[in-house]
């Protein structure tokens, strides 16, 4: 009999019960919770009289539209306030921890559960946000889940389920230099398409993912959900256990020993099969930017703005012509050659310390070029506080970028840190929807030294550009 | 939620793959902490163009979406979901659907509908031709039908979701009542509690 994966373990393991005829319901261990996904979701169990089933495995944070300016400075959308209160005044009612704007241990959903250690290997994670999928790189199940998901969590701290199909994407050797995890994945969306991985949860395999850092492998798994798959896995190593160790969420001294004994049975055994495999060769890896309005529109950053000439079905040919009238851009053109207006560093996908790090190394002794607008928002107060301690921001501020406070920012229109219509944008998120940056806006995905260099050189740019 | 057994209807073709649900719905409409009145914002980045379909004459008061593939992709927005519906749609035909949009159309008694992509091809050639074709999506039989036309094609749902649409079950009762089994599955469970991390202020609490 074939081994055992990963995702199958974790599922094994969270089996509250599993009627005939009815789908399985799962335990979740950790729900996350954030101001946008939540109000009505709330006002459902108050509604119907329901309390929070488990407020100590629920952890919410303001993230979504807290605006990234200086804290000095109200929340001016009325809105936006509101529902910031709402999340407060929710989470007091039904005793659930929370970190408001300002708080210490606020930030971006998906970055906060890792640093502070409540993420951890073995757990089911769901929050009402598709990007949850980034926690998978710790070998647990997390998936994004709806409001109404979100309100059946609260109350039974279950939720009924299919099994999904499994996938494995090996990235086998490793990448050339400047190849970063965002090039990683932006390479497997390119090749998966929009929703090649439907249906699956993947699980991201070979040396080239084993040699990435935690935070590298969190950016390619909260892109798993551009692919389709609703969540993405890396097997438990020495990496993960290195990183949780010593944080806040973790246990110390001979009970952390114990805890990372367990947690290292999180990986899928050597002949487990899975329904469907994908492999890459990291050294045909290269610097990506996506070119359309979709993450699966994916081509090298050395190469030229695809042509609906080039393909044959009808439906892609019409999907392509689109995509270039929005994005105003014409076939042939080298991306290189493209000027930018914003570059925006930050999300959840790279906004952690080392994106910071990686980012400031390209920055350093540099200016932004003039008229472009350069913002970097840093993923959590943590991350904000060790980049200051680091000196990071003050790389960047003399470079010409604006240092932000944390959250969600520019990735997706939903706070003050918008495009304006026909504005053109380096970003370091991870969806390049129509108007996902602000209405009419134009968005590139790029590595976080893709970004640095393009507002240095005011057009698309690798590091290598950026002259010393 | 209500049983929906029988839809009835005229259709609208959304001749385009890929629509998200940032396009269903734009994230600024995402800071409302009520669940009605999304109706407004539906495709709200398109409506402004007089040519966009939902605002051609011959198809107002459609009730039933047909998209090109992956319709309902990306973030997790229920209020897609709630959009839809507050717009006045039941059922959304297209030859692939996001997941999570998907599962959350089933907690609202949104239809999925999914046909071949040629099944749908077609039905919007029909549906262009006469915009006023009744069309009827059967929950129960899972067909979907333009009787006028003689033009009928089956639809696959899973038993769950299609037993939950026709007895408008709502999930969180019936999970309720698997109370003793949560129960047993917690005196097991090694999920650890966020009171022994955080104190009521949300500050890490000292280690060791």
């Amino acid at each position: 009999m074939a081994g055992t994966t990963l995702y199958e373990k974790l599922w094994a393991g969270h089996v509250v019960t599993a009627p005939e005829d009815e789908p399985t319901l799962l335990y979740i261990d950790l729900h996350l919770v954030h101001e946008v996904t939540s109000p009505q979701a709330f006002d459902g169990l108050r509604l119907n009289g329901r309390r929070v089933r488990r407020p100590d495995l629920t952890l919410a944070t303001a993230d979504h539209n807290v605006p990234t300016d200086p804290l000095s400075v109200a929340v001016s959308d009325p809105i936006s306030r509101r529902q910031l209160e709402v999340l407060d005044e929710n989470c007091a009612e039904f005793g659930i921890t929370v970190f408001p704007r300002g708080h210490e241990n606020q930030g971006i959903v998906h970055v906060i559960g890792p640093e502070l250690g409540v993420t951890q290997p073995g757990m089911t994670i769901v929050c009402g946000d598709s990007h949850t999928s980034t926690h998978g790189a710790f070998g647990s199940l997390a998936f994004g889940i709806g409001t109404s998901e979100v309100e059946h969590v609260l109350a039974t701290q279950t939720l009924p389920q299919q099994k999904a199909r499994t996938m494995s994407v090996t990235v086998e050797g490793l990448p050339p230099a400047g190849v970063s995890a965002k090039d990683i994945v932006l390479a497997i969306v390119g090749r998966l398409g929009t929703g090649g991985g439907a249906g699956y949860v993947i699980e991201y395999r070979g040396s080239a993912i084993e040699a990435l850092s935690m935070e590298g492998r969190m950016t390619v798994c909260n892109m798993s959900i551009e692919a389709g798959a609703r969540a993405g896995l890396v097997a438990v190593d020495e990496t993960t256990i290195e990183y949780l160790r010593g944080r806040p969420g973790v246990p110390d001294g001979d009970a952390f020993e114990s805890a990372a004994d367990r947690w290292r049975s999180f990986v899928s055994d050597d002949d487990a099969v899975f329904d469907k495999e994908l492999t890459l060769q990291a050294a045909d890896l290269v610097p990506y930017i996506t070119w359309g309005t979709n993450p699966a529109q994916v081509v090298a950053l050395d190469g030229v703005v695809p042509s609906p000439e080039d393909v044959a079905d009808a439906d892609e040919k019409n999907t392509l012509t689109r995509a270039l009238a929005y994005m105003d851009l014409t076939p042939g053109t080298a991306l290189r050659s493209i000027p930018v207006d914003v570059v925006f560093i930050g999300s959840c996908t790279n906004s952690r310390i080392e994106d910071l790090r990686a980012a400031a190394e390209v920055a350093r002794g540099h200016q932004v070029r003039e008229g472009v607008r350069a913002l970097v928002v840093p993923g959590s107060r943590r991350v904000k506080n060790q980049a200051e301690a680091e000196g990071l921001d003050q790389i960047f501020v003399a470079a010409g970028f604006e240092w932000r406070e944390p959250g969600c920012s520019m990735c997706l229109g939903m706070n003050p840190d918008i495009l304006s219509p026909g504005q053109r944008c380096a970003s370091t998120s991870n969806r390049n929807f129509e108007g996902r940056q602000g209405r009419g806006g134009r968005t590139h995905l790029v590595s976080p030294v893709v970004a640095a260099a393009t507002a240095i050189l005011g057009r698309f740019a690798s590091p290598e550009e950026v002259v010393a | 939620m209500k049983p929906v057994r029988i839809l009835e209807g005229r259709a609208v073709p959304l001749e385009r793959s890929d629509v998200d649900t940032d396009q269903i719905i734009p994230s600024d409409w995402l800071k409302r902490v009520e669940r009605t009145g999304f109706g407004r914002g539906l495709f709200s980045e398109w409506r402004d163009d007089t040519n966009f379909v939902l605002n051609q004459p011959q198809y107002v008061g459609a009730t039933i979406l047909i998209a090109g593939p992956r319709f309902g992709t990306g973030s997790s927005r229920e209020h897609a979901v709630w959009a839809l519906m507050d717009y006045g749609f039941a059922a959304i035909i297209a030859p692939s659907f996001g997941d999570i949009f998907r599962n959350n159309s089933a907690k609202q008694g949104l239809v999925i509908v999914q046909l071949s992509p040629e099944d749908v091809e077609d039905l919007i050639v029909l549906v262009k031709n006469e915009p006023t074709t009744l069309i009827v999506v059967d929950v129960e039989r899972l067909s979907v039908e333009a009787p006028e036309l003689g033009w009928r094609r089956q639809f696959a749902l899973d038993p769950i979701t299609q037993e939950r649409l026709l007895e408008g079950w709502d999930d969180i009762g019936i999970s309720l009542r698997r109370e003793g089994a949560i129960a047993r599955y917690e005196a097991t469970s090694l999920a650890p509690s966020l009171r022994d991390v955080f104190d009521d202020a949300g500050h890490a609490r000292a280690r060791g």
